[in-house]
């Protein structure tokens, strides 16, 4: 395959190759940066649960397993398109690409769409830490730093589930135009990598903010 | 100094191929980005110090006369973010770095040159941001935005300030992660890793810090913002949540900065040193290994900034035991530096004055390091004057020095242009003389018990306090000469030829200033500092 | 560098596995198990994610450098987590307040 002419090789780089190398070697340090990111979060999360295991029960108690759960599987279930998708690439296979990102993108909306669910329930119980913030229990004080981790956790993903999104519209015209063939299909490679990552942070916060203290 | 044939007339170069100010803000060239660099950090460099002028000029007497205490809470933390976010950690890295890395590793950009003018953008964003907050009315936290202080009772612009750091930490994230992608993947063929010059060994350590520490510092600080902004509970004591939990993620972050800080310091007197006393540099391999570990064995050992805030008397001497490890790579590389000056052809010009001064200076600054390193020290002079020094010597001796010394050395690259010898000598010297003066004696006052943040003081400290003053000046004229004498050289040009130092190195094969493209023809691989023992001296 | 394109079945079969494993997770976690319900609940947790990094994000088939990367960051975030709980963990411990 000859790529000295290609239309898509940047100037600076001397081959495809190399050029594909380069994004996702960028791509996995972007994701390093985006592991230490959310790490401070769950650093703050393993600190007050060791501190304060009942009122973390507690609160989690109160969040709906039933729609983090099915959460949960609407977004396995788009990693599974976004990795369809990704092969489609790889293969050149335009309609099939642009129908998976499609797909993708319809889950990733579900998944906010119940979190926004979610996110007004907990505003209508008053679990929105601040001034108004009540709480019946015992150990209020301290529910409230889960549900600021909640908040803070699952506000910061879904912020990360926003941007994916708008990606995804980003990207949808050159799909549809065939521009990602086999010779060219690293935007797309990347653009999984993101999309798996925010999958991956969801599958920690699942268990950790709605499975405790269901026994 | 040799001329070249070429007149700068024939010579199609990165600065005359466009003009206009679109053909700058736009520019994908890593040298104009890194001009860009130049010219905002250069501008938070004089503010910083302006604010550090203010600050020295108030402790002039023992009485809050100039200004009150609120005033001068803000001018020291204001001072502090901004050399420490806006000018120290983008310094090397973004200006030279940015400049030199691909000249040296044989590229002909970065690997991602849109992410590279993007970095430039969100820096000057976060400094918009800081400086509207500084408009607004400042901060007064100090620098480490302390909770609960920054959070429940701070009058200041906390979350202004904040988000201008959170928003210059993804421009410095973005210039490590490029650097390390094109260290990786844009050596020119044949560029081994062991051929690589220390100064890209450096950047490679110092990218690693970025990408890996400063996440946690923005985590931190959008945290702080939240509680702050909007009453979530995270470090309240109020509600439960602990305030040595942030300065815990604070320090995970801000104890590696001070490598982000120095490690390009350090690869650039590597390069100073050999070009300068024309001979390889002494155990190439130990001063690279000694960045990455440097860069490795920083990220454990910031609880030494918190021997006093109640963290656990094991976890302190933990942190105590391994902080000492850090100054075992320190130390090697400036046993390696002064092994390569024995017996070499010292030639003392402008940039070899800087790095002898940087060898000096971060001497002291990391020997007192470990003084402060050990536990029952630490607990004597804990927030006293004494920590300011050391921290000075690392910083303004160690960093700063680094940095004008790469400056004199490579304008002649950067800009095609030589700057008037005289001077420029008289201006390093002036710096060594006017640091010393100001911060040697903010030792001794720390020993005695001067504690730092303080618009007052006793009258037994004045004589001191005199003298740090009276440095400051000095210092500031050093400085001030060379922003003259570097503007001029621009305005009535003497022109360096290509190797004006007759240095080895790729970024000396090309022409000055470089053409956009960098290289006219594939450049040659050599050994690095591959200089003749005992060859002719730069005159 | 050669890419590497996987079959199909092996992406649906990642998928079962991971439909499997959030089914096994809730299930366990109505079960009392003591302090084994968090261990539990983690390497679950863990597995699903080792289990998306290999074959989703396809670092099995990545160079060496990529899963130095991948490490790296687990490392890092290990630095971060245990040298910060080893302050909370062993305070008190001298019997001397404030230590």
């Amino acid at each position: 395959m000859s790529t000295e002419a290609h239309p898509l090789l940047a100037h600076h780089f001397e081959t495809l190759d190399q050029q594909r190398e380069s994004s996702t070697l960028a791509m996995w340090i972007f994701l390093v940066t985006e592991i230490m990111f959310f790490g401070g979060l769950f650093m703050a999360y393993l600190l007050y649960r060791w501190k304060f295991p009942l009122a973390f029960h507690a609160g989690s108690h109160h969040l709906d397993i039933r729609l983090g759960a099915f959460n949960t599987i609407v977004l396995i279930c788009s990693s599974l398109t976004m990795a369809l998708g990704v092969r489609a690439a790889q293969t050149g296979e335009r309609k099939k690409l642009t129908g998976f990102m499609v797909l993708t993108l319809i889950l990733g909306f579900v998944f906010l769409g119940v979190k926004a669910i979610e996110y007004h329930d907990k505003f209508a119980h008053h679990l929105i830490p601040g001034l108004h913030f009540q709480w019946d229990g015992p150990g209020g004080r301290e529910v409230q730093l889960f549900y600021s981790l909640y908040f803070a956790m699952t506000g910061l993903h879904a912020l990360h589930m926003i941007i994916g999104a708008g990606l995804i519209l980003w990207l949808l015209p050159s799909c549809v135009r065939g521009k990602y063939t086999a010779d060219y299909y690293h935007p797309i490679e990347c653009f999984g990598l993101y999309w798996h990552f925010v999958d991956i942070v969801w599958i920690f916060l699942f268990p950790l903010l709605y499975l405790l203290g269901r026994h | 100094m040799t001329q070249t044939a070429l007149s700068p007339e024939q010579h199609v170069d990165y600065l005359n191929d466009g003009y206009g100010w679109k053909s700058w803000l736009f520019t994908l060239d890593h040298k104009r980005i890194a001009m860009l660099y130049l010219v905002s950090v250069s501008f938070f460099f004089a503010l910083g110090g302006l604010f550090a002028g203010l600050v020295r000029l108030e402790l002039l007497t023992p009485q809050g006369d100039l200004f009150g205490p609120d005033i001068y809470n803000r001018l020291f933390t204001m001072h502090g973010v901004i050399m420490v976010f806006f000018f120290l950690i983008p310094a090397i890295p973004a200006v030279l770095g940015n400049f030199l890395i691909p000249l040296m590793v044989g590229a002909k950009d970065l690997a991602f040159p849109r992410i590279n003018l993007l970095s430039w953008y969100i820096y000057v964003v976060g400094g918009l941001f800081t400086l509207g907050a500084m408009i607004a009315g400042g901060v007064d936290t100090g620098w480490t935005f302390y909770t609960p202080f920054s959070t429940n009772y701070s009058n200041s612009y906390v979350v202004a300030t904040g988000l201008g750091v959170f928003i210059t930490g993804f421009s410095s994230i973005l210039t490590g992660f490029n650097f390390i992608v094109t260290i990786h993947r844009m050596r020119v063929p044949g560029l081994g890793w062991f051929k690589l010059p220390l100064f890209v060994w450096a950047h490679y350590a110092t990218s690693l810090v970025m990408i890996l520490g400063t996440p946690v510092i923005a985590v931190t600080v959008l945290l702080l913002a939240l509680e702050r902004g909007f009453g979530l509970a995270i470090f309240d004591p109020t509600r439960g949540g602990d305030p040595v939990l942030f300065q815990h993620l604070f320090w995970f972050y801000s104890h590696p900065a001070v490598y982000i800080m120095v490690l390009p310091a350090m690869g650039v007197i590597s390069e100073l040193i050999a070009a300068f006393s024309r001979k390889s540099i002494f155990g190439y391999k130990f001063v690279a290994f000694a960045s990455l570990g440097i860069a490795v064995v920083g990220f454990v050992v910031w609880g030494h900034h918190m021997f006093v805030s109640g963290q656990s008397a094991y976890a302190s001497v933990v942190f105590s035991f391994l902080s000492m490890f850090v100054a075992v790579p320190s130390a090697i590389k400036i046993f390696n530096w002064s092994a390569t000056l024995y017996k070499g052809s010292v030639a003392y010009e402008t940039p070899m004055l800087y790095a002898l001064g940087f060898i000096g200076l971060f001497t002291i600054g990391g020997l007192t390091g470990v003084m402060l390193a050990t536990l029952g020290i630490d607990v004597h002079v804990h927030d006293t004057y004494f920590v300011v020094a050391h921290f000075h010597y690392v910083m303004v001796g160690g960093t700063i020095m680094g940095y004008m010394g790469g400056l004199h050395y490579w304008w002649p690259k950067m800009t095609g242009r030589l700057y008037p010898q005289f001077w420029s000598r008289l201006s390093a010297m002036i710096v060594f003389v006017g640091f010393n003066l100001t911060f040697f004696p903010q030792f001794i006052m720390g020993y005695m018990g001067m504690p730092r943040r303080y618009h007052e003081y006793p009258p037994e400290f004045q004589v001191l306090h005199v003298m740090s003053t009276a440095g400051a000046t000095i210092l500031g004229v050093g400085y001030l000469l060379p922003t003259i004498y570097f503007i001029m050289s621009l305005r009535k040009p003497v022109h360096a030829g290509n190797n004006p130092w007759n240095a080895v190195g790729m970024e000396w094969q090309t022409t000055s200033p470089p053409p956009t493209h960098n290289f006219v023809s594939t450049p040659v691989v050599t050994e690095a500092y591959a200089y003749a023992e005992g060859g002719q001296g730069v005159h | 560098m050669s890419m590497h394109v996987s079959p199909i079945r092996n992406y649906v079969g990642v998928f079962v596995t991971l439909l499997a494993l959030t089914l096994i997770t809730v299930v366990v976690a109505f079960q009392d198990l003591g302090p084994l319900n968090t261990l539990v609940a983690l390497g679950i947790a863990i597995t699903k994610a080792t289990i998306v990094i290999l074959f989703f994000m396809h670092a099995k088939y990545s160079t060496r450098l990529t899963k130095l990367v991948i490490v790296s960051a687990f490392v890092w975030l290990l630095f971060l987590f245990v040298f910060t709980m080893s302050d909370f963990v062993t305070r008190g411990m001298m019997g001397v307040s404030g230590k």
